[in-house]
């Protein structure tokens, strides 16, 4: 791969990771997560790693995803702080 | 305190970047992961002693399958915890209620004493109660893709050791097309097709079948885990004896996964009652 696709994939893991940070929605946090994951996801396959890369899509990506919206669902959707 | 813990983070995070100027450049052949004999000797061996070409894959289930077999015993382990703190017992009715929808208008239509319509109605779908939407959409098209998520995951397992995947990724995807019927229609219908206690028996037979694999290369006298001992069992030649134990061993792996997937999601979607999803 180009560096600079590898470049901007790493920014904008690094742009996921603070916005899941400061974001008050915990929705969208999740969201972000995902996201943040899949962009991981993508660096791991640049690197060879395609085993690590295959875990991260469908555990970090998919379904952590999936259980951060149901917890969200049944707690509470703003944060405090 | 908010100063103190940016400072510690600050400070962590320097010493963190600053380490990892240390790190040996990426792909270095020299490198010292790179340069120990036990990497070349799994980069060279693997394929005479295994004949599995995915080396992660080998590497994973059979030279450290004891350490794997203890990873899905956290698993199972992750499961158990869920189990004990999210599962709740409240009294239930005998005769619970049944809600059905009208597909075309919407209306919805409670049926007391456990009266239920006929499951084949095209007319009248059940739902898990009335704030719940039925979005023809939706549950049509995931209708449509689950079976294909499904082959997907059982070829990702079945084709482990051959290409990337193997049983964690193959037992996760199987969980999370589950998780998306749950979603996409509710968690009645989830129930229905894998109830509780079936998924129960699939978290601990993925492990024993795991366990068992190990226990049987025992028996036909090898160490545990050595799979060259089923070789005469199985009919094949002991090289080839290696691959089909990593495969046994990838399916037990996947089943624990996949049993663990589901039970957390729906402990955590039904407050514990492991009745009305979201």
């Amino acid at each position: 791969m180009f560096y600079q696709i590898d470049n901007a994939v790493l920014t904008l893991v690094v742009l996921c990771a603070l916005a899941a940070i400061n974001i008050k929605d915990l929705l969208g946090a999740g969201i972000l997560f995902g996201a943040y994951s899949f962009m991981m996801c993508l660096l791991w396959a640049v690197m060879g790693a395609v085993d690590v890369a295959f875990t991260e899509a469908s555990v970090g990506a998919g379904v952590s995803t999936v259980l951060f919206i149901a917890a969200v669902f049944r707690t509470s959707r703003r944060t405090k702080d | 305190m908010k100063i103190l813990a940016i400072a510690l983070c600050l400070l962590l995070g320097g010493a963190l970047v600053f380490v990892v100027g240390d790190f040996p450049d990426w792909g270095d052949p020299m490198s010292p992961p790179n340069d120990y004999r036990l990497s070349k000797h799994f980069i060279e061996n693997t394929m005479e002693e295994t004949s599995v070409p995915n080396i992660v894959t080998a590497v994973l289930a059979d030279y450290r399958g004891f350490d794997t077999m203890f990873e899905t015993a956290v698993i199972f382990t992750a499961a158990l915890a869920c189990f004990f703190l999210l599962r709740t017992w409240g009294r239930r009715p005998s005769k619970p209620d049944n809600v059905y929808m009208h597909l075309l208008t919407g209306v919805h239509v409670r049926l007391k004493h456990g009266k239920t319509l006929s499951p084949q109605s095209r007319t009248f779908a059940r739902v898990e109660s009335e704030i719940l939407r039925y979005d023809l959409v939706t549950s049509t098209v995931c209708r449509l893709m689950i079976p294909f998520i499904q082959l997907f995951a059982l070829y990702v397992v079945a084709h482990g050791h051959h290409s990337p995947g193997g049983g964690f990724q193959g037992g996760v995807i199987l969980g999370a097309s589950f998780l998306l019927l749950a979603i996409s229609h509710d968690l009645r219908t989830l129930r229905e097709r894998f109830p509780e206690v079936k998924l129960m028996y699939l978290l601990i037979a993925g492990i024993v079948l795991y366990s068992g694999v190990g226990f049987a290369c025992m028996i036909y006298g090898g160490n545990f885990l050595e799979y060259e001992a089923l070789g005469p069992l199985m009919g094949v030649t002991p090289v080839m004896a290696h691959s089909l134990g990593i495969l046994f061993v990838e399916i037990g792996v996947a089943m624990t996964v996949m049993a663990t997937m589901i039970l957390i999601y729906n402990y955590i979607s039904s407050l514990g009652t492991y009745e009305r999803g979201l």
